[in-house]
C-alpha cells in the first residue's frame, strides 16, 4: 500500500466518458507506488495552476550520451525542496521498437515487469518520433531498467542533435499496398547510424521514416529529414473479377465520382471493353462484362487514390521501389517544411538496392553534419543554400521530378549554360 | 598490506539497435510477408486481408489512452494470448491491433475488448484517436496537457471513433507548444502563446548560453543587454510573435501564462499523397482558454468543424479536399467561425497564400 493519495479535484474530472483515461490508469499504480501517489499530486498541481514544472538536466547510461529525458522538479517549497518530494526526477526512457510496432505479448509482458519493479509503471506506447516511452524513473534507477531492457535484445533511441528514432508502417507484414521491405530498410539504415543515435553529434537532429506506398501513413514528408515512401514503375495490376465484384457493390455512380473523377491527373477512364487500348503502358479492369475503366499509366502520379478505393480490382506495380524526399520538418524556427524529392525512384528489391539507400542516407548525413549550422535541419540548409548545392554536395543529378515548375524569376546568373548542356548531352550519350 | 578489491565491472550497454520485426509477427503475417493480395472492412474496427496465397487474416482495432500503466498492458496482453495468438501491433495514432487468422474469434475479442472499456473502431472513414504529446505530465516545456484534451475530445467523438460515418478518413492532433511535435492533421489543435516571454533577468546569465537564444528567434527580437547590472536579454515586445521558440534554450526565459496561452486550431493538414499532393494544414481559430480539465470551448469548436464537414463533405473527401471545392469563405460561413486579420499570412512566402486570380464563389 502507498501513502494516501493527494486530492485531485481536476484531474478525477478526467476519469469521466467512454474513451480510456490515462488518470485511471495512473491511480492504480499510485495504489503500490509512493511514486506515483507524487506524480498525481504533481500533475493536479499542473491542472490547478495551468503551467509545466518540469526541468530538463544530465541523466544518462553509460556509454551513451543520449536516450534519457531527464526531468526534475521545479515545484519546491521555501526552502528549495521538492513539494511532491517521492516525485522529484521523472526521467523518461527511450526504446526503439520493431519496426512496424509489432510486439509478442511476452516482450510486452516482460516490459511492464521491468518497469514496474524500477520506474513509474507508466509506458507511453508510443512518443511522436516512434519510440517506445518508458515514462518516470529516479537517476538511480534509470541505468537498472536500461540494462534489463537491453538484454532484452532492445537499445535506446535517439535524443537532441541525433540521428532520431525512426518509424515504419506495418508495411509488407500485412498490407498489399507495400512495395518494398519497409521493416529491412528501417532496421539497415538505422542500425547503420548507432553511433549517431547514442552520441549526440550533430547539427540537430535526423529523422528517417519509412512508408511502404505514397498513402504515407508514417506521415514522413511532413516529419522527416529524409522520408523513403515505396512506389512502382510499370503499370497499375489489375484483377477483373474484383473489378465486377466492386461494381456490383457499388454501381455506376460511385465509380464515376468516386473514382474516375478523383484521379488528379484525369489518367482513367471509362471505355467499351473493346475500345480499351492495348498499347503497353494501359491498365485495364473490368467492372461487367462490356465496361471497364482505362488507366494510362504514363499519366499515372502513383497517388493511391483509386487503389485505396478499388483495393485489389487494382494494385500498385511489381517493378517496386521507393521515391526519396529530404528536408520535411515541424514548425520552429523558419517554418514547416516539406520534403522535397531527391530519388525519384530507387528499386528495393535486392540486398545491393537497400546498401545504395544505406549510402544514400551515409552520404546525406554527412553533409548535413559538415554543412548544417547549429540547430538547423536540414530542409532549413536546403533553403539557405539551395537545392543544387545541395544535390552536388550528396554527388545526385538533378532531375525534373525534383521540381513543382522551372524557376520563375531571372535572377540566377546562365552564363555557364552551354556546357551545362553539353555536360547533359555528354552524361546521355555516355548512359 | 592487501590489495583492494577491483570493483565489479561495470555492465556495458550493447548497441544492439532496431530489433528485428519477425519474434512479433504473427505467424500468417510471417507467411504472407509482401505478399498480400487486396483488404475490405467487414464492420467499422475491423479490417480482412487477402494473400496470394489465400490465406486471410483479420485485425480488430481499438483505441488505448497511449499513455497506459502496466495494468492496461497486461490486460491488453490477456486478450492477445485468450483470442490472437499473443501478438499485437501499435498504429502511429496508439491504437492497438490485434490480428486473428480464424474469423470466429472476431466477434469474441471485439466483445471482450469493450467489456474491458476499450473502444473498437478507428478504421477507414472513421475520426481515429488523436495523435498528441506529452504536456504537463512530462515535457519541460508545455502549455498544456495534451493527455486531457485528447481524452476530453475523444470522449466527445466516441461515437466517431467506433462508426465509419465520415465522409473521410479524419486525423487529428494536438500540441502543448507550437513545435507542434503533434503533427500534421485534419484538425490539431495547438497552443498558441499571446504574450512575449518574462525574463527572469537573475537567472539568464547563469543558464542560458545567450547568442544561441539570440539565434534562436526567427524574428531577430531578442538582444543580449544588462540589467541590474547582470549580463541579461531582452526583447523587443512590438517584434516578438510570442512562438516561444526560446524558451527550450532558456528556461528563464518563460513563454507559458495561464492566462495568455491560448489554444488554436488548425485544419486541412494532409500526409496521404492520395488525389492532392500532401498539404499543411491552416489556422482557422484561435484565442481558445486553456480551460483545463475540459477544454469545453476546444470540444465546441471542433465539434462543430466536424459536424460541418460530415453534413456537407462528399465521399472520399478530405478536411482539405473538402475546403478545396467549398472554398475558405463558405468554409467560414457553413462553420460559422470568424475569418479575423490573423489568419491572413504575413509571414516569409505568404503571398503565395493570397488570392492571385478572379476564382471566387458567390
Amino acid at each position: 500500500m502507498a501513502k494516501p493519495m493527494h486530492p485531485t479535484p481536476n484531474l478525477d474530472q478526467l476519469e469521466s466518458g467512454p474513451w480510456p483515461s490515462f488518470v485511471t490508469g495512473l491511480k492504480r499504480l499510485a495504489k503500490d507506488k509512493d511514486y506515483v501517489v507524487d506524480i498525481l499530486g504533481h500533475l493536479e498541481h499542473s491542472y490547478q495552476t495551468r503551467k509545466g514544472y518540469w526541468k530538463g538536466g544530465t541523466v544518462g547510461v553509460r556509454g551513451y550520451g543520449g536516450g534519457i529525458i531527464p526531468r526534475f522538479t521545479e515545484i519546491k517549497d521555501d526552502k528549495g525542496n521538492p513539494v511532491f518530494k517521492d516525485a522529484a526526477e521523472f526521467h523518461t526512457i527511450r526504446v526503439m521498437p520493431p519496426p512496424g510496432m509489432h510486439y509478442n505479448t511476452a516482450t510486452l509482458r516482460q516490459f511492464c515487469d521491468i518497469w514496474e519493479k524500477h520506474g513509474s509503471g507508466l509506458i507511453a506506447l508510443h512518443g511522436q518520433s516512434g519510440d517506445i516511452m518508458f515514462q518516470g524513473a529516479t537517476t538511480e534507477n534509470v541505468q537498472k531498467a536500461f540494462d534489463e531492457i537491453n538484454d532484452m535484445g532492445f537499445d535506446l533511441g535517439g535524443a537532441g542533435p541525433a540521428v532520431r528514432t525512426s518509424m515504419s508502417c506495418v508495411g509488407a507484414a500485412r498490407c498489399e499496398q507495400s512495395c518494398y521491405d519497409e521493416a529491412k530498410a528501417h532496421r539497415e539504415v538505422l542500425n547503420t547510424f548507432l553511433d549517431d543515435i547514442h552520441r549526440p553529434a550533430l547539427p540537430y537532429k535526423f529523422k528517417f521514416k519509412f512508408s511502404g506506398c505514397p498513402n504515407d501513413c508514417m506521415n514522413s514528408i511532413q516529419r522527416s529529414d529524409m522520408a523513403v515512401i515505396g512506389t512502382w514503375r510499370d503499370n497499375i495490376r489489375t484483377d477483373d473479377a474484383l473489378g465486377k465484384k466492386w461494381f456490383a457493390k457499388h454501381g455506376m455512380n460511385e465509380l464515376v465520382n468516386d473514382v474516375v473523377a478523383r484521379c488528379p491527373t484525369k489518367a482513367i477512364q471509362i471505355k467499351e471493353i473493346k475500345d480499351v487500348r492495348k498499347d503497353s503502358h494501359f491498365s485495364s479492369v473490368a467492372i461487367n462484362d462490356a465496361q471497364a475503366l482505362e488507366i494510362d499509366n504514363k499519366d499515372c502520379v502513383r497517388c493511391m487514390h483509386c487503389i485505396n478505393v478499388m483495393t485489389g480490382a487494382l494494385a500498385t506495380g511489381v517493378d517496386k521501389g521507393a521515391t526519396v524526399l529530404v528536408g520535411g520538418k515541424r514548425t520552429l524556427k523558419i517554418g514547416d517544411l516539406m520534403g522535397t524529392v531527391v530519388i525519384p525512384f530507387m528499386p528495393l528489391q535486392k540486398d545491393e538496392d537497400y546498401e545504395k539507400l544505406t549510402e544514400l542516407g551515409q552520404k546525406i548525413i554527412d553533409f548535413f553534419a559538415e554543412n548544417a549550422l547549429e540547430h538547423e535541419r536540414t530542409g532549413e540548409m536546403i533553403e539557405r543554400i539551395g537545392l543544387v548545392n545541395f544535390l552536388e554536395g550528396i554527388e545526385v543529378d538533378i532531375d525534373a521530378n525534383m521540381v513543382s515548375t522551372p524557376r520563375m524569376n531571372p535572377y540566377v546568373n546562365t552564363a555557364g549554360w552551354d556546357e551545362e548542356v553539353a555536360r547533359i548531352n555528354a552524361k546521355k550519350a555516355a548512359a | 598490506m592487501n590489495a583492494p578489491t577491483p570493483p565489479a565491472p561495470l555492465r556495458k550497454a550493447i548497441e544492439c539497435g532496431v530489433p528485428d520485426n519477425k519474434p512479433h509477427l504473427h505467424p500468417t503475417m510471417i507467411k504472407n510477408y509482401g505478399n498480400w493480395k487486396y483488404h475490405d472492412r467487414p464492420r467499422p474496427g475491423v479490417l480482412h486481408h487477402v494473400s496470394h496465397s489465400g490465406d486471410e487474416i483479420w485485425t480488430v482495432r481499438a483505441g488505448t489512452q497511449r499513455q497506459m500503466d502496466v495494468w492496461t498492458i497486461r490486460k491488453l496482453c490477456d486478450i492477445a494470448d485468450q483470442f490472437a495468438e499473443g501478438f499485437v501491433r501499435f498504429t502511429i495514432r496508439s491504437n492497438i491491433e490485434f490480428m486473428v487468422a480464424d474469423q470466429k474469434k472476431v466477434e469474441p475479442m471485439i466483445a471482450e475488448l469493450e467489456k474491458n472499456g476499450f473502444p473498437v473502431g478507428g478504421t477507414g472513414n472513421s475520426v481515429s484517436m488523436v495523435s498528441h504529446t506529452q504536456g504537463w505530465l512530462h515535457c519541460d516545456i508545455p502549455g498544456t496537457d495534451a493527455s486531457g484534451v485528447v481524452k476530453s475530445m475523444m470522449d466527445e467523438l466516441y461515437h466517431e471513433f467506433k462508426n465509419e460515418e465520415m465522409p473521410n478518413r479524419v486525423h487529428m492532433s494536438t500540441s502543448c507548444c507550437e513545435i507542434n511535435c503533434g503533427g500534421q492533421a485534419d484538425i490539431a489543435v495547438i497552443i498558441q502563446h499571446t504574450k512575449p516571454p518574462k525574463i527572469n533577468h537573475d537567472l539568464v546569465a547563469n543558464v542560458c548560453e545567450r547568442p544561441t537564444v539570440v539565434a534562436r528567434c526567427p524574428v531577430a527580437a531578442i538582444r543580449p543587454a544588462l540589467v541590474n547590472g547582470k549580463p541579461s536579454l531582452e526583447v523587443d515586445e512590438k517584434k516578438c510573435i510570442c512562438c516561444g521558440a526560446c524558451y527550450p534554450p532558456c528556461p528563464p526565459m518563460q513563454i507559458n501564462d495561464p492566462e495568455h496561452s491560448k489554444l488554436a486550431i488548425w485544419v486541412g493538414g494532409k500526409n496521404s499523397n492520395a488525389r492532392g499532393k500532401p498539404t499543411f494544414m491552416k489556422m482557422v481559430a484561435s484565442g481558445l482558454p486553456n480551460n483545463a480539465p475540459r477544454w469545453p470551448e476546444v470540444n465546441a469548436v471542433v465539434g462543430n468543424i466536424l459536424r460541418t464537414y460530415k453534413a456537407d463533405a462528399r465521399p472520399w473527401e478530405r478536411l482539405s479536399d473538402w475546403i478545396d471545392r467549398i472554398g475558405w469563405p463558405r468554409f467560414f460561413e457553413k462553420t460559422g467561425l470568424p475569418f479575423t486579420k490573423y489568419l491572413i499570412d504575413d509571414w516569409r512566402g505568404s503571398r503565395a497564400n493570397l488570392n492571385a486570380s478572379t476564382h471566387i464563389r458567390f
